[in-house]
């Protein structure tokens, strides 16, 4: 029982504050609930969350470079990087320290990789000079300034320098201006000369592109959904049925079928010819470009969409349609101004589950989407797979992601995210 | 008391031996890293069938030779390394081999001597561009064309890809620059000598881009080697870039009707890497396949179902007749001499250097 009494504080039965008591109570709970979940929150953590932060973080980290030629890096620090002259012998001296103790670690060319991101050339620098600086002796052999412009040329190119200097810190900027078409130079922030910008482009062309899947595929699910929702049990069953078994394929072999059906010498085309709609040597280019990725992203996407949607339209009680009708509505008003509202949550869920795979998407553009239809997933794929630039690749997938969760948050402040529904 | 300790010491003189004797033994599971398609089962009819049928090994393949360095550095890191040999091209070999992410290999103890007594590194000659690379194959990226869709006169030159005028249709090239550039510099009138010192030049490049404008709207762009061969068949283009063993596949062994250009192709090497940092066991197992796999008869045996050159010199002569059609391999193979006009060996040291540059040029101009 709960003591009364004239003062201002209630007290539970055991004469501890209500507030108190109720609190302890809550957090139990609390504890309790974390303690149930915590088998899944660390194994998501571990095995989700942790190797994303660690892969992202990527995108700054660049000590490579000063752990690999710790003595350059710190000599470098005096030398005047737009002085118009070479560094000094010291320098040089350093850099021959560095080399050797990297050529023996085998350590070499993966800096001068990195570097040579930079500037073409870098690569082979590095790896013939350290062929020769192996078999040098520190004590003895110096000064190593003409002795290194001696082995390669290219000791003796200021814009060396100036890229070892410039990409030194431990922590760089320069692979997010690379992402967005710029580059780190010694002047500051500049952009890449014109003829190799093209991950704006691409950035621009996939969500383009993404939008526009996202939207035929309302158009395309939307009927289908209504259909499933309002037809009677068995051939709803049915035609559920026929929805989900895409899923049953693989992913290549429906894109694979879609190279088929819309090659120039494909079933479509072949059709289209036979019924004279179009001329033999005029055949239709439906592939290789951005109308074939849009046409097997939609098919592929399509059951993301109708399942949200028809989730929420069940729930829409048949009666409001028969109701408005009843008041004297025609069939396109009841169902605009009173059905399709009530299915717009199924619309948003749809949208965002679409929009967000859609960019993402690596293989059916690579595979159909011929250079004009290709997603900036493909570059990042490039630059993890075959030029070893995850510094890059981490870039842009940070940027990718940070893009999604603003859009995300512009939907929510538009449309609300409680107004997001997958039925029920 | 005396009992236990009985136990105890028998117990242990058993685990201790029975550790020593693992220690010597092979593993009897090993995982073989490829390319996949037809070049991957020659391996499986020449070495992996053999192999295991001598030595009771499991052989595990996987087909992810195209992102090998990737995954390689990827598994360095992790600690984790689950190959234990992996093929791929020199380029890569090298690139590895730098790194400290490949084993390197001393050819005359542990590849076989030729039948002769030849040592192995004599054997090789040239073919061992790198420390830690066993060569297998010579490869080359070259043409085919449709004979019924070209026309009355068969291309005979690479530069008859960039003919449209003569020969009206589609073509597929690798969405690289890499020989792209090369062929589009040679058609371009640069004397092949030339060609590399003119790449390194930004002119040099805009010139190959424009000699590929000429031809742009005609190409389709293809990233992997069996894109292409599917294309000829179904029509899509008249003429295509591949590999050659995937051309003889489509001519020889699904009879359609292409016919080869060798005219500038480029040759390269494909051969194994043993990655580094793999337990004794392993080690012991991937050496003692790669001088099973990488003796004379057995490089010859490859080409009895692809045709692709073998590395040693003693193989040559044994190279005989495909092993299901019959029919003789050593025309078909890059290294024929009728095959060689203005061939080309891949430039591995100015590919490492430009190959990224390039490559964000070279995607620029495709997308525009």
């Amino acid at each position: 029982m709960v003591s009364n009494s004239t003062d201002k504080i209630l007290l539970s039965a055991d004469g501890v504050p209500l507030k108190k008591s109720l609190n302890r109570s809550l957090r139990q709970q609390k504890i309790r609930a974390l303690l149930l979940i915590s088998p899944l929150l660390i194994f998501i953590i571990v095995a989700f969350i942790m190797p994303i932060i660690s892969m992202l973080s990527r995108s700054v980290e660049n000590d490579l470079v000063s752990q690999t030629l710790p003595e350059t890096v710190q000599a470098l620090q005096s030398w005047d990087a737009l002085s118009g002259q070479l560094p000094e012998e010291a320098v040089y001296a350093a850099f021959a320290i560095d080399i050797k103790n990297a050529a023996k670690a085998k350590v070499h060319t993966k800096v001068g990789l990195r570097l040579n991101y930079e500037k073409s050339g870098i690569a082979s620098l590095f790896k013939k000079t350290a062929r020769k600086a192996k078999k040098w002796d520190i004590e003895t052999d110096g000064p190593f300034k003409e002795k290194l412009i001696d082995v390669h040329d290219g000791w003796s190119s200021i814009e060396v320098w100036q890229t070892i200097k410039t990409h030194s810190p431990a922590y760089t900027s320069g692979y997010f201006l690379n992402a967005v078409d710029m580059r780190k130079t010694v002047q500051g922030a500049e952009f890449q000369p014109d003829d190799k910008t093209i991950l704006i482009k691409l950035f621009k062309r996939t969500f383009v592109m993404s939008l526009v899947i996202t939207f035929s595929c309302i158009l395309l699910g939307y009927p289908v959904a209504w259909l499933l929702a309002n037809l009677p049990m068995r051939q709803a069953n049915f035609l559920m049925i026929l929805v989900l078994l895409p899923f049953w394929t693989s992913l290549l072999v429906r894109t694979s079928a879609w190279k088929v059906m819309l090659q120039q010498q494909g079933v479509i085309n072949d059709v289209l010819v036979q019924l004279s709609l179009v001329a033999d040597d005029a055949r239709l280019i439906m592939i290789n470009n951005e109308t074939g990725t849009i046409v097997a992203m939609t098919h592929i996407l399509l059951p993301f969409m109708i399942l949200p949607m028809y989730s929420v339209m069940q729930t829409i009680p048949p009666s409001y349609l028969r109701a408005a009708k009843s008041l004297g509505a025609t069939n396109w008003t009841a169902f605009w101004r009173v059905y399709f509202p009530q299915s717009v949550p199924g619309i948003g869920a749809g949208s965002i589950l679409v929009f967000i795979l859609a960019i993402g998407y690596y293989i059916t553009p690579e595979i159909v989407g011929g250079t004009k239809g290709v997603f900036i997933s493909n570059r990042i794929a490039y630059h993890i797979l075959k030029s070893l630039n995850w510094g890059l690749a981490a870039a842009l997938g940070t940027i990718l992601l940070v893009a999604v969760l603003v859009l995300y948050w512009t939907y929510d402040k538009i449309v609300g995210i409680d107004n997001v529904k997958l039925g029920g | 008391m005396n009992f236990t300790k009985t136990i105890l010491t028998t117990a242990s003189a058993a685990l201790i031996s029975g550790a020593a004797f693992a220690g010597s033994h092979m593993s009897m599971e090993m995982t073989i890293v490829s390319w996949g398609g037809a070049y991957s089962n020659s391996q499986l009819k020449a070495y992996h069938e053999p192999y295991s049928a001598n030595t009771g090994v499991t052989i595990l393949n996987d087909d992810s030779s195209s992102t090998a360095v990737a995954q390689l550095r990827a598994m360095n890191e992790a600690k984790n390394i689950t190959w234990d040999v992996v093929d791929v091209e020199a380029a890569p070999a090298m690139q590895l081999c730098d790194e400290g992410l490949a084993m390197e290999i001393d050819p005359d103890t542990m590849l076989a001597p030729a039948p002769d007594g030849t040592p192995a590194s004599e054997d090789f000659g040239d073919m061992l561009v790198s420390e830690c690379f066993i060569p297998q194959i010579v490869y080359s990226t070259t043409f085919g064309y449709r004979t019924d869709l070209v026309g009355d006169t068969a291309p005979s030159s690479v530069c008859d890809v960039f003919n449209t005028a003569a020969y009206p249709g589609k073509r597929s090239l690798f969405s690289v620059p890499i020989n792209t550039m090369e062929w589009a510099l040679l058609c371009d009138g640069v004397a092949k000598a030339d060609i590399y010192d003119t790449l390194e030049t930004e002119a040099g490049q805009d010139r190959a881009l424009a000699k590929l404008d000429t031809i742009k709207d005609d190409v389709i762009w293809v990233s992997s080697g069996s894109d292409t061969p599917q294309l000829l068949a179904d029509g899509e283009v008249i003429m295509g870039a591949t590999y050659n063993g995937r051309l003889f596949s489509l001519i020889e062994e699904q009879k359609q009707p292409v016919a080869m250009i060798w005219d500038g192709q480029v040759m390269d090497l494909d051969g194994w890497i043993i990655p580094a940092g793999l337990s004794a066991e392993r080690q012991a197992r991937a050496l003692d396949y790669i001088m099973f796999a990488t003796d004379t008869q057995r490089l010859a045996d490859q080409a009895k179902y692809i045709s692709y050159g073998p590395a040693r010199a003693s193989s040559a002569p044994l190279v005989g007749k495909h092993a299901d059609l019959g029919i003789d391999m050593a025309p078909h193979m890059p290294t024929a001499p009728e095959n060689l006009s203005r061939a080309f060996l891949m430039n591995y040291d100015f590919w490492a250097d430009y190959r990224d540059d390039l490559d964000a040029k070279f995607q620029a101009w495709l997308a525009k």
